[in-house]
Protein backbone atom coordinates (compact mmCIF):
# COMPACT_ATOMS: atom_id res chain seq x y z
CA UNK A 1 0.00 0.00 0.00
CA UNK A 2 1.33 3.02 -0.68
CA UNK A 3 0.79 6.43 1.36
CA UNK A 4 1.52 9.83 1.24
CA UNK A 5 2.78 11.80 3.68
CA UNK A 6 -0.38 13.40 4.11
CA UNK A 7 -2.06 10.44 4.65
CA UNK A 8 0.05 9.24 6.86
CA UNK A 9 0.06 12.18 9.10
CA UNK A 10 -3.75 11.77 8.81
CA UNK A 11 -3.87 8.65 9.87
CA UNK A 12 -1.12 9.44 12.93
CA UNK A 13 -3.35 12.35 14.32
CA UNK A 14 -6.17 10.35 13.91
CA UNK A 15 -4.65 7.14 16.35
CA UNK A 16 -3.47 10.36 18.36
CA UNK A 17 -7.16 11.45 19.26
CA UNK A 18 -8.25 8.17 19.86
CA UNK A 19 -5.91 7.14 22.42
CA UNK A 20 -6.20 10.51 24.11
CA UNK A 21 -10.14 10.60 23.90
CA UNK A 22 -10.66 6.55 25.10
CA UNK A 23 -7.70 7.49 28.10
CA UNK A 24 -9.80 10.26 29.19
CA UNK A 25 -13.00 8.43 28.72
CA UNK A 26 -11.56 5.68 30.91
CA UNK A 27 -9.68 8.16 33.35
CA UNK A 28 -13.38 9.49 33.92
CA UNK A 29 -15.37 5.99 34.48
CA UNK A 30 -14.00 6.08 38.48
CA UNK A 31 -15.91 9.57 39.06
CA UNK A 32 -19.18 8.59 37.04
CA UNK A 33 -19.25 5.33 39.11
CA UNK A 34 -19.18 6.97 41.85
CA UNK A 35 -21.73 9.94 41.30
CA UNK A 36 -24.22 6.62 39.51
CA UNK A 37 -23.87 5.27 42.58
CA UNK A 38 -24.23 7.73 45.03
CA UNK A 39 -28.03 8.73 43.72
CA UNK A 40 -29.43 5.17 43.72
CA UNK A 41 -31.28 3.24 46.41
CA UNK A 42 -30.45 0.79 48.49
CA UNK A 43 -31.79 -1.80 46.22
CA UNK A 44 -30.28 -0.48 42.59
CA UNK A 45 -27.06 -0.54 44.36
CA UNK A 46 -27.02 -4.37 44.29
CA UNK A 47 -28.05 -5.16 40.67
CA UNK A 48 -25.66 -6.65 38.08
CA UNK A 49 -25.53 -5.41 35.48
CA UNK A 50 -25.55 -1.90 37.04
CA UNK A 51 -27.21 1.20 35.16
CA UNK A 52 -25.17 3.68 34.70
CA UNK A 53 -27.93 6.47 35.23
CA UNK A 54 -30.46 5.31 38.08
CA UNK A 55 -33.94 5.26 38.16
CA UNK A 56 -35.58 7.07 40.40
CA UNK A 57 -32.75 9.21 41.03
CA UNK A 58 -32.08 9.65 44.65
CA UNK A 59 -30.63 13.18 45.70
CA UNK A 60 -31.87 12.20 49.43
CA UNK A 61 -29.09 10.02 49.91
CA UNK A 62 -26.63 13.14 50.22
CA UNK A 63 -29.32 14.36 52.94
CA UNK A 64 -29.19 11.37 54.64
CA UNK A 65 -25.44 11.85 54.64
CA UNK A 66 -26.17 14.72 57.01
CA UNK A 67 -29.11 12.96 58.91
CA UNK A 68 -27.51 10.16 59.43
CA UNK A 69 -24.77 11.11 61.53
CA UNK A 70 -23.14 14.63 62.32
CA UNK A 71 -21.18 15.04 59.19
CA UNK A 72 -21.80 18.55 59.30
CA UNK A 73 -19.96 18.68 62.23
CA UNK A 74 -17.12 16.88 60.72
CA UNK A 75 -16.93 18.84 57.62
CA UNK A 76 -16.64 22.12 59.72
CA UNK A 77 -13.98 20.63 61.75
CA UNK A 78 -11.96 19.73 58.42
CA UNK A 79 -12.54 23.39 57.70
CA UNK A 80 -11.00 24.53 61.04
CA UNK A 81 -7.68 22.73 60.39
CA UNK A 82 -7.22 23.68 57.06
CA UNK A 83 -7.94 27.53 57.75
CA UNK A 84 -5.37 27.36 60.77
CA UNK A 85 -2.80 25.61 58.42
CA UNK A 86 -3.09 27.22 56.09
CA UNK A 87 -2.42 29.87 57.46
CA UNK A 88 0.37 28.98 59.65
CA UNK A 89 1.98 27.50 56.25
CA UNK A 90 1.95 30.84 54.71
CA UNK A 91 2.79 33.20 57.81
CA UNK A 92 5.57 31.00 58.54
CA UNK A 93 7.42 29.44 54.79
CA UNK A 94 6.78 33.46 53.48
CA UNK A 95 8.77 34.31 56.51
CA UNK A 96 11.70 31.80 55.85
CA UNK A 97 11.74 31.43 52.46
CA UNK A 98 12.45 35.34 52.36
CA UNK A 99 15.10 35.12 54.57
CA UNK A 100 17.16 32.26 52.56
CA UNK A 101 16.18 33.87 48.86
CA UNK A 102 16.85 37.52 49.29
CA UNK A 103 19.13 37.99 53.24
CA UNK A 104 22.51 36.67 53.40
CA UNK A 105 23.92 35.11 56.63
CA UNK A 106 26.42 32.59 56.95
CA UNK A 107 26.02 29.09 56.65
CA UNK A 108 23.08 30.18 54.66
CA UNK A 109 23.94 27.82 51.78
CA UNK A 110 24.27 25.04 54.20
CA UNK A 111 21.25 25.20 56.10
CA UNK A 112 19.46 25.87 52.67
CA UNK A 113 20.87 21.99 50.96
CA UNK A 114 19.53 20.81 54.84
CA UNK A 115 16.14 22.33 54.23
CA UNK A 116 16.18 20.47 50.48
CA UNK A 117 17.36 17.08 52.03
CA UNK A 118 14.47 16.81 55.35
CA UNK A 119 12.08 16.94 52.13
CA UNK A 120 13.21 13.55 51.57
CA UNK A 121 12.40 12.27 55.20
CA UNK A 122 8.78 10.35 55.34
CA UNK A 123 7.23 11.96 58.00
CA UNK A 124 6.44 8.32 59.51
CA UNK A 125 10.10 8.48 60.59
CA UNK A 126 9.78 10.99 62.96
CA UNK A 127 5.63 9.88 64.10
CA UNK A 128 6.55 8.33 67.04
CA UNK A 129 8.80 11.21 69.34
CA UNK A 130 6.53 13.66 67.89
CA UNK A 131 3.58 11.87 69.20
CA UNK A 132 5.22 11.42 72.57
CA UNK A 133 6.29 15.47 72.88
CA UNK A 134 2.53 15.68 72.12
CA UNK A 135 1.53 13.17 74.38
CA UNK A 136 3.74 14.67 77.06
CA UNK A 137 2.59 18.24 76.14
CA UNK A 138 -1.30 17.04 77.13
CA UNK A 139 -2.26 17.44 73.35
CA UNK A 140 -3.46 14.07 72.71
CA UNK A 141 -7.23 14.32 71.37
CA UNK A 142 -6.88 18.13 70.59
CA UNK A 143 -6.61 20.07 67.27
CA UNK A 144 -2.60 20.97 68.45
CA UNK A 145 -0.61 18.20 67.33
CA UNK A 146 -2.89 18.50 63.34
CA UNK A 147 -2.30 22.87 63.60
CA UNK A 148 0.98 24.03 65.94
CA UNK A 149 3.27 22.19 63.61
CA UNK A 150 2.19 24.39 60.60
CA UNK A 151 3.60 27.17 62.09
CA UNK A 152 7.01 26.17 62.09
CA UNK A 153 7.71 25.79 58.60
CA UNK A 154 7.11 23.10 56.05
CA UNK A 155 10.61 22.50 53.77
CA UNK A 156 8.46 21.81 50.90
CA UNK A 157 6.32 25.26 50.93
CA UNK A 158 9.85 27.57 52.01
CA UNK A 159 11.43 25.82 48.68
CA UNK A 160 8.55 26.25 46.58
CA UNK A 161 8.29 30.12 47.56
CA UNK A 162 12.04 30.74 47.64
CA UNK A 163 12.14 29.39 44.17
CA UNK A 164 9.40 31.82 43.23
CA UNK A 165 10.71 34.90 45.16
CA UNK A 166 14.45 34.71 43.02
CA UNK A 167 12.48 35.00 39.84
CA UNK A 168 11.19 38.51 40.85
CA UNK A 169 13.59 41.30 40.19
CA UNK A 170 15.49 43.10 43.13
CA UNK A 171 15.06 46.61 41.43
CA UNK A 172 11.91 47.54 43.23
CA UNK A 173 13.34 46.18 46.79
CA UNK A 174 17.04 48.03 46.11
CA UNK A 175 14.87 50.88 45.42
CA UNK A 176 12.81 50.95 48.22
CA UNK A 177 15.83 50.36 50.31
CA UNK A 178 17.58 53.48 49.38
CA UNK A 179 13.93 55.16 50.42
CA UNK A 180 14.95 54.06 53.68
CA UNK A 181 12.58 51.11 53.99
CA UNK A 182 12.87 48.44 56.73
CA UNK A 183 13.73 44.59 55.62
CA UNK A 184 9.96 44.41 57.13
CA UNK A 185 8.31 46.48 55.03
CA UNK A 186 10.03 45.20 51.93
CA UNK A 187 9.25 41.65 52.81
CA UNK A 188 5.49 42.96 53.35
CA UNK A 189 4.68 45.57 51.26
CA UNK A 190 6.83 44.90 48.10
CA UNK A 191 7.33 40.91 48.12
CA UNK A 192 4.63 39.98 49.09
CA UNK A 193 2.38 41.26 47.12
CA UNK A 194 3.78 40.23 44.26
CA UNK A 195 3.83 36.63 45.19
CA UNK A 196 0.06 36.37 45.23
CA UNK A 197 0.64 33.47 42.86
CA UNK A 198 2.72 31.67 44.95
CA UNK A 199 1.03 32.28 48.00
CA UNK A 200 -1.96 30.68 46.27
CA UNK A 201 -0.30 27.85 45.10
CA UNK A 202 0.78 27.22 48.58
CA UNK A 203 -2.70 27.96 50.36
CA UNK A 204 -4.23 25.08 47.70
CA UNK A 205 -1.52 22.39 48.48
CA UNK A 206 -2.30 22.99 52.13
CA UNK A 207 -6.05 22.82 51.58
CA UNK A 208 -5.17 19.75 49.73
CA UNK A 209 -3.14 17.94 52.28
CA UNK A 210 -4.97 18.57 54.99
CA UNK A 211 -8.48 18.31 53.97
CA UNK A 212 -7.32 14.33 53.18
CA UNK A 213 -4.52 13.76 55.80
CA UNK A 214 -5.65 10.66 57.66
CA UNK A 215 -3.01 9.16 59.34
CA UNK A 216 -2.51 12.60 61.35
CA UNK A 217 -6.01 12.91 62.95
CA UNK A 218 -6.09 8.57 63.30
CA UNK A 219 -3.58 8.89 65.88
CA UNK A 220 -4.00 12.09 67.64
CA UNK A 221 -8.61 12.24 67.67
CA UNK A 222 -9.92 10.08 69.57
CA UNK A 223 -13.44 11.78 70.58
CA UNK A 224 -16.01 11.43 67.63
CA UNK A 225 -17.03 15.35 67.99
CA UNK A 226 -13.14 16.06 66.91
CA UNK A 227 -13.60 13.56 63.99
CA UNK A 228 -12.60 15.45 60.40
CA UNK A 229 -14.68 14.60 57.53
CA UNK A 230 -11.82 11.88 56.59
CA UNK A 231 -11.75 10.61 59.66
CA UNK A 232 -15.43 9.87 60.03
CA UNK A 233 -15.16 8.41 56.79
CA UNK A 234 -12.71 5.80 57.66
CA UNK A 235 -14.72 4.88 60.64
CA UNK A 236 -17.67 4.58 58.57
CA UNK A 237 -15.78 2.39 56.35
CA UNK A 238 -15.70 -0.93 59.17
CA UNK A 239 -19.72 -0.37 59.54
CA UNK A 240 -19.79 -0.56 55.71
CA UNK A 241 -18.10 -4.34 55.81
CA UNK A 242 -21.85 -5.63 56.11
CA UNK A 243 -22.56 -3.65 53.04
CA UNK A 244 -25.20 -1.47 53.40
CA UNK A 245 -25.60 2.22 52.93
CA UNK A 246 -23.01 2.16 50.02
CA UNK A 247 -24.82 4.75 48.41
CA UNK A 248 -25.00 6.65 50.79
CA UNK A 249 -21.30 6.15 51.45
CA UNK A 250 -20.57 6.98 47.61
CA UNK A 251 -22.52 10.61 48.30
CA UNK A 252 -20.53 11.01 51.69
CA UNK A 253 -16.96 10.82 49.59
CA UNK A 254 -18.49 12.75 46.75
CA UNK A 255 -18.92 15.64 49.37
CA UNK A 256 -15.42 15.57 50.71
CA UNK A 257 -13.85 14.73 47.30
CA UNK A 258 -15.92 18.20 45.83
CA UNK A 259 -13.67 20.94 47.43
CA UNK A 260 -10.65 19.46 46.17
CA UNK A 261 -12.60 19.06 42.75
CA UNK A 262 -13.80 22.45 42.61
CA UNK A 263 -10.58 24.19 43.75
CA UNK A 264 -7.99 22.38 41.19
CA UNK A 265 -11.25 23.95 38.27
CA UNK A 266 -11.17 27.60 39.61
CA UNK A 267 -7.77 27.79 40.52
CA UNK A 268 -6.40 24.93 38.15
CA UNK A 269 -3.36 27.72 36.80
CA UNK A 270 -1.79 28.00 40.32
CA UNK A 271 -2.03 24.50 41.12
CA UNK A 272 -0.61 23.42 37.88
CA UNK A 273 2.07 26.76 38.07
CA UNK A 274 2.97 25.06 41.59
CA UNK A 275 3.35 21.17 40.53
CA UNK A 276 5.62 23.00 37.38
CA UNK A 277 7.91 25.08 39.66
CA UNK A 278 8.94 22.33 42.05
CA UNK A 279 8.85 19.93 40.20
CA UNK A 280 10.88 21.24 37.01
CA UNK A 281 13.27 23.30 38.73
CA UNK A 282 14.34 20.02 41.68
CA UNK B 1 32.75 53.32 55.39
CA UNK B 2 34.39 49.39 55.51
CA UNK B 3 32.62 49.61 59.53
CA UNK B 4 29.12 50.91 58.02
CA UNK B 5 29.38 47.88 55.44
CA UNK B 6 29.89 45.25 58.26
CA UNK B 7 27.43 46.43 60.63
CA UNK B 8 25.20 46.36 57.34
CA UNK B 9 25.89 42.39 56.88
CA UNK B 10 26.11 42.18 60.32
CA UNK B 11 21.95 43.22 61.29
CA UNK B 12 21.07 41.66 57.52
CA UNK B 13 22.81 37.91 58.85
CA UNK B 14 20.39 38.68 62.49
CA UNK B 15 17.59 39.73 60.45
CA UNK B 16 18.53 36.36 58.45
CA UNK B 17 18.34 33.84 61.15
CA UNK B 18 15.59 35.79 62.99
CA UNK B 19 13.46 35.35 59.22
CA UNK B 20 14.12 31.29 59.45
CA UNK B 21 14.01 30.91 62.50
CA UNK B 22 10.17 28.99 62.51
CA UNK B 23 12.06 26.89 60.52
CA UNK B 24 15.61 26.41 62.81
CA UNK B 25 12.32 25.76 65.61
CA UNK B 26 10.23 23.22 63.32
CA UNK B 27 13.94 21.53 61.93
CA UNK B 28 15.09 21.23 65.63
CA UNK B 29 11.66 19.91 67.74
CA UNK B 30 10.11 17.96 64.89
CA UNK B 31 12.91 17.08 61.80
CA UNK B 32 16.61 16.24 64.25
CA UNK B 33 15.54 16.02 67.55
CA UNK B 34 12.66 13.08 66.58
CA UNK B 35 15.42 11.68 64.49
CA UNK B 36 17.57 11.29 66.94
CA UNK B 37 14.90 10.56 69.90
CA UNK B 38 13.63 7.36 67.30
CA UNK B 39 17.19 6.30 67.13
CA UNK B 40 17.64 6.19 70.90
CA UNK B 41 13.90 4.64 71.71
CA UNK B 42 14.71 1.99 68.76
CA UNK B 43 17.43 0.25 71.75
CA UNK B 44 14.33 0.32 74.20
CA UNK B 45 11.24 -1.40 75.24
CA UNK B 46 8.59 1.06 75.78
CA UNK B 47 4.83 0.73 76.05
CA UNK B 48 4.57 4.60 77.06
CA UNK B 49 3.72 3.43 80.39
CA UNK B 50 6.65 1.87 82.28
CA UNK B 51 9.52 3.88 81.77
CA UNK B 52 11.41 2.68 78.92
CA UNK B 53 14.11 -0.13 79.41
CA UNK B 54 17.18 -0.68 77.52
CA UNK B 55 17.65 -3.71 75.63
CA UNK B 56 20.76 -2.75 73.39
CA UNK B 57 20.18 -4.29 69.74
CA UNK B 58 17.36 -6.66 71.05
CA UNK B 59 14.57 -4.81 68.70
CA UNK B 60 16.86 -4.89 65.55
CA UNK B 61 17.71 -8.63 66.61
CA UNK B 62 14.38 -9.00 66.67
CA UNK B 63 12.88 -7.21 63.14
CA UNK B 64 15.52 -9.56 61.39
CA UNK B 65 13.32 -12.71 62.94
CA UNK B 66 9.88 -11.61 62.63
CA UNK B 67 8.53 -12.44 59.02
CA UNK B 68 5.85 -9.58 59.18
CA UNK B 69 8.47 -6.81 59.13
CA UNK B 70 9.89 -8.62 55.66
CA UNK B 71 6.67 -9.03 54.63
CA UNK B 72 6.01 -5.42 54.88
CA UNK B 73 9.40 -4.50 53.27
CA UNK B 74 8.44 -7.03 50.41
CA UNK B 75 5.12 -5.42 49.96
CA UNK B 76 6.04 -1.96 49.73
CA UNK B 77 9.26 -2.85 47.49
CA UNK B 78 6.91 -4.90 44.93
CA UNK B 79 4.39 -1.43 44.94
CA UNK B 80 7.38 0.46 44.66
CA UNK B 81 8.86 -1.31 41.60
CA UNK B 82 5.58 -1.61 39.59
CA UNK B 83 3.78 1.51 40.62
CA UNK B 84 6.72 3.86 39.97
CA UNK B 85 7.70 3.19 36.80
CA UNK B 86 4.34 2.35 35.18
CA UNK B 87 3.78 5.81 36.85
CA UNK B 88 6.69 7.49 34.65
CA UNK B 89 5.94 5.38 31.19
CA UNK B 90 2.35 6.46 31.78
CA UNK B 91 2.62 10.09 32.85
CA UNK B 92 5.72 10.13 29.96
CA UNK B 93 3.10 8.61 27.20
CA UNK B 94 0.07 11.03 27.88
CA UNK B 95 2.66 13.87 27.83
CA UNK B 96 4.32 13.22 24.98
CA UNK B 97 0.80 12.48 22.89
CA UNK B 98 -0.37 15.57 24.46
CA UNK B 99 3.10 17.45 22.76
CA UNK B 100 1.52 17.25 19.74
CA UNK B 101 -0.23 20.16 19.23
CA UNK B 102 -3.28 19.00 20.28
CA UNK B 103 -7.10 21.09 20.13
CA UNK B 104 -8.32 21.19 23.48
CA UNK B 105 -5.43 20.33 25.37
CA UNK B 106 -6.49 22.38 28.05
CA UNK B 107 -9.41 20.77 28.67
CA UNK B 108 -7.80 16.82 28.19
CA UNK B 109 -5.00 18.04 31.03
CA UNK B 110 -7.76 18.92 33.06
CA UNK B 111 -9.21 15.70 32.92
CA UNK B 112 -6.23 13.64 33.15
CA UNK B 113 -5.25 15.84 35.67
CA UNK B 114 -8.69 15.09 38.02
CA UNK B 115 -7.60 12.14 39.82
CA UNK B 116 -4.70 13.09 40.84
CA UNK B 117 -6.60 16.49 42.66
CA UNK B 118 -8.41 13.77 45.04
CA UNK B 119 -6.70 11.12 47.68
CA UNK B 120 -7.06 9.87 50.64
CA UNK B 121 -9.93 8.16 52.43
CA UNK B 122 -13.10 8.97 49.61
CA UNK B 123 -10.46 7.44 47.03
CA UNK B 124 -10.17 4.12 49.12
CA UNK B 125 -13.70 4.51 49.46
CA UNK B 126 -14.53 4.53 45.85
CA UNK B 127 -12.13 1.99 44.42
CA UNK B 128 -12.97 -0.30 47.39
CA UNK B 129 -16.14 -0.47 45.67
CA UNK B 130 -15.22 -0.02 42.18
CA UNK B 131 -12.93 -3.29 43.19
CA UNK B 132 -16.36 -4.89 44.61
CA UNK B 133 -16.04 -8.40 42.68
CA UNK B 134 -19.55 -8.91 42.50
CA UNK B 135 -21.38 -5.61 42.11
CA UNK B 136 -18.13 -3.58 41.23
CA UNK B 137 -17.78 -1.54 38.00
CA UNK B 138 -14.51 -3.41 37.03
CA UNK B 139 -15.36 -6.80 37.16
CA UNK B 140 -19.11 -5.30 35.27
CA UNK B 141 -16.67 -4.05 32.05
CA UNK B 142 -15.06 -7.07 31.93
CA UNK B 143 -17.86 -9.02 31.83
CA UNK B 144 -18.77 -7.37 28.30
CA UNK B 145 -15.93 -8.78 27.32
CA UNK B 146 -16.35 -11.91 28.39
CA UNK B 147 -13.78 -11.66 31.12
CA UNK B 148 -14.66 -13.06 34.87
CA UNK B 149 -12.84 -10.91 36.78
CA UNK B 150 -11.02 -11.63 39.82
CA UNK B 151 -11.59 -11.10 43.31
CA UNK B 152 -9.76 -8.01 43.15
CA UNK B 153 -8.95 -6.66 46.68
CA UNK B 154 -10.31 -10.06 48.83
CA UNK B 155 -8.19 -11.75 46.59
CA UNK B 156 -4.97 -12.60 48.34
CA UNK B 157 -3.12 -12.84 44.93
CA UNK B 158 -5.03 -10.25 43.31
CA UNK B 159 -5.13 -7.15 46.27
CA UNK B 160 -1.47 -6.00 45.50
CA UNK B 161 -1.80 -5.68 42.16
CA UNK B 162 -5.60 -3.89 42.62
CA UNK B 163 -3.69 -1.50 44.83
CA UNK B 164 -0.88 -0.89 41.72
CA UNK B 165 -4.12 -0.42 39.18
CA UNK B 166 -5.38 2.40 41.68
CA UNK B 167 -2.29 4.38 41.90
CA UNK B 168 -1.88 4.48 37.89
CA UNK B 169 -5.22 5.96 38.17
CA UNK B 170 -3.44 9.04 38.91
CA UNK B 171 -1.09 8.84 36.46
CA UNK B 172 -2.07 12.88 35.19
CA UNK B 173 -0.17 13.99 37.52
CA UNK B 174 3.26 13.65 36.86
CA UNK B 175 1.89 14.19 32.92
CA UNK B 176 1.68 17.78 33.78
CA UNK B 177 4.90 17.85 34.86
CA UNK B 178 6.28 16.39 32.05
CA UNK B 179 4.53 17.95 29.54
CA UNK B 180 5.91 21.36 30.82
CA UNK B 181 9.38 20.10 30.52
CA UNK B 182 8.77 18.86 27.34
CA UNK B 183 7.49 22.63 25.83
CA UNK B 184 10.75 23.47 27.40
CA UNK B 185 12.98 21.36 25.12
CA UNK B 186 14.48 23.84 22.09
CA UNK B 187 12.96 22.95 18.62
CA UNK B 188 16.40 23.85 16.77
CA UNK B 189 17.88 20.16 18.30
CA UNK B 190 14.82 18.53 16.56
CA UNK B 191 15.00 20.31 13.69
CA UNK B 192 18.53 19.64 13.28
CA UNK B 193 17.83 15.36 14.06
CA UNK B 194 15.44 15.74 11.07
CA UNK B 195 17.75 17.07 8.90
CA UNK B 196 20.33 14.61 10.02
CA UNK B 197 17.35 12.01 8.98
CA UNK B 198 16.82 10.63 12.58
CA UNK B 199 13.50 8.85 12.72
CA UNK B 200 11.11 10.01 15.68
CA UNK B 201 11.42 7.28 17.36
CA UNK B 202 15.22 7.70 17.44
CA UNK B 203 14.12 11.70 18.41
CA UNK B 204 12.46 10.64 21.35
CA UNK B 205 15.54 8.58 22.83
CA UNK B 206 18.57 10.75 21.77
CA UNK B 207 16.98 14.09 22.24
CA UNK B 208 13.78 13.99 24.32
CA UNK B 209 14.65 11.48 26.95
CA UNK B 210 18.22 13.10 28.02
CA UNK B 211 16.95 16.58 27.55
CA UNK B 212 14.16 16.08 30.18
CA UNK B 213 15.88 13.25 32.16
CA UNK B 214 16.74 15.36 35.51
CA UNK B 215 12.99 15.91 35.57
CA UNK B 216 12.49 11.77 35.03
CA UNK B 217 14.82 11.82 38.00
CA UNK B 218 13.54 13.90 40.21
CA UNK B 219 9.61 12.00 39.62
CA UNK B 220 11.76 8.66 40.30
CA UNK B 221 13.06 9.51 43.61
CA UNK B 222 10.09 11.07 45.21
CA UNK B 223 7.80 8.56 43.97
CA UNK B 224 9.83 6.14 45.34
CA UNK B 225 10.04 7.93 48.76
CA UNK B 226 5.98 7.97 48.24
CA UNK B 227 5.58 4.62 47.89
CA UNK B 228 7.39 3.95 50.84
CA UNK B 229 4.07 5.58 52.57
CA UNK B 230 1.40 4.14 51.90
CA UNK B 231 -0.69 3.73 54.54
CA UNK B 232 -4.56 4.99 54.08
CA UNK B 233 -5.09 2.84 50.93
CA UNK B 234 -3.70 -0.13 52.66
CA UNK B 235 -5.94 0.30 56.32
CA UNK B 236 -9.14 1.57 54.75
CA UNK B 237 -9.24 -0.78 51.38
CA UNK B 238 -7.95 -4.09 52.66
CA UNK B 239 -6.62 -3.48 56.17
CA UNK B 240 -3.35 -5.20 55.35
CA UNK B 241 -4.88 -8.36 54.08
CA UNK B 242 -6.13 -10.77 52.97
CA UNK B 243 -3.49 -12.75 55.04
CA UNK B 244 -0.63 -10.24 55.12
CA UNK B 245 -0.83 -9.63 51.03
CA UNK B 246 -0.75 -5.88 51.66
CA UNK B 247 0.94 -5.45 54.78
CA UNK B 248 2.41 -2.36 53.50
CA UNK B 249 5.34 -1.26 55.56
CA UNK B 250 4.08 2.10 57.46
CA UNK B 251 0.79 0.26 58.40
CA UNK B 252 3.13 -2.16 60.17
CA UNK B 253 4.98 0.20 61.98
CA UNK B 254 1.76 2.28 62.77
CA UNK B 255 0.07 -1.15 64.03
CA UNK B 256 2.99 -1.68 66.66
CA UNK B 257 3.30 2.05 67.42
CA UNK B 258 -0.35 3.23 68.11
CA UNK B 259 -2.48 0.18 68.27
CA UNK B 260 0.12 -2.12 70.41
CA UNK B 261 1.95 0.81 71.91
CA UNK B 262 5.51 -0.75 71.30
CA UNK B 263 6.72 2.03 71.08
CA UNK B 264 10.61 0.50 71.46
CA UNK B 265 9.98 -1.72 68.25
CA UNK B 266 8.08 0.77 65.94
CA UNK B 267 11.07 3.56 66.56
CA UNK B 268 13.04 0.66 65.21
CA UNK B 269 10.62 -0.12 62.64
CA UNK B 270 11.06 3.61 61.61
CA UNK B 271 14.74 4.17 61.61
CA UNK B 272 14.78 1.37 59.59
CA UNK B 273 12.56 2.98 56.89
CA UNK B 274 14.70 5.86 57.36
CA UNK B 275 18.03 4.00 56.15
CA UNK B 276 16.17 2.05 53.40
CA UNK B 277 15.27 5.51 51.61
CA UNK B 278 18.25 6.93 52.81
CA UNK B 279 20.12 3.98 50.92
CA UNK B 280 17.81 4.01 48.11
CA UNK B 281 18.01 7.36 47.27
CA UNK B 282 22.13 7.68 47.85
CA UNK B 283 21.94 4.89 45.07
CA UNK B 284 19.90 6.39 42.62
CA UNK B 285 21.55 9.65 42.85
CA UNK B 286 24.84 7.27 42.23
CA UNK B 287 23.36 5.90 38.88
CA UNK B 288 21.88 9.17 38.06
CA UNK B 289 25.15 9.97 36.81
CA UNK B 290 24.94 7.46 33.86
CA UNK B 291 21.54 8.51 32.74
CA UNK B 292 20.59 12.05 33.85
CA UNK B 293 21.38 14.45 31.61
CA UNK B 294 22.27 18.16 32.42
CA UNK B 295 23.17 20.99 30.82
CA UNK B 296 26.34 22.59 30.97
CA UNK B 297 25.87 25.80 33.43
CA UNK B 298 22.74 25.18 34.95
Amino acid sequence: MHLGVRAKTIITRVIIYTVIIVGAFVLMIPFFWMLSTSLKDEGAVWLFPPRWIPKPIVWENYKTAFTMWPFGLYLLNSVKLVVINITGILFSCSMVAFSFSRLRWPGRDFFFLLLISTMMIPGQVTMIPIFVLFRYFGWIDTFYPLTVPSFFGSPFFIFLLRQFFLTIPREMEEAAKIDGCSTFQIFSRILLPLSKPALGTVAIFTFMGVWNDFMGPLIYINSESRRTATLALGFFRSAWYGGTHTAVLMASSMIVMLPCLLLFFFAQRYYIQGIVITGLKG
Amino acid sequence: MKEYRSKLAKKEAIEGYLYALPWFIGFTVFTAGPIIASFILSFTNWDLIKSPQWIGFGNYKALTEDPLFWQGLKVTSIYATFSVPLGIAGGLAIAVLMNQRIKGLSIFRTIYYLPAVVSGVAVSLLWSWIFNPDFGVLNYLLSLIRIKGPGWIYDEKWALPSLIIMSLWGVGGGMVIYLASLQGVPTELYEAAIIDGASSWKRFWSITIPMISPVIFFQLIMGIIGSFQVFTQAYIMTNGGPNNATLFYVLYLYRNAFQWFKMGYASALAWVLFLVILILTIVQFKIANYWVYYEVGR
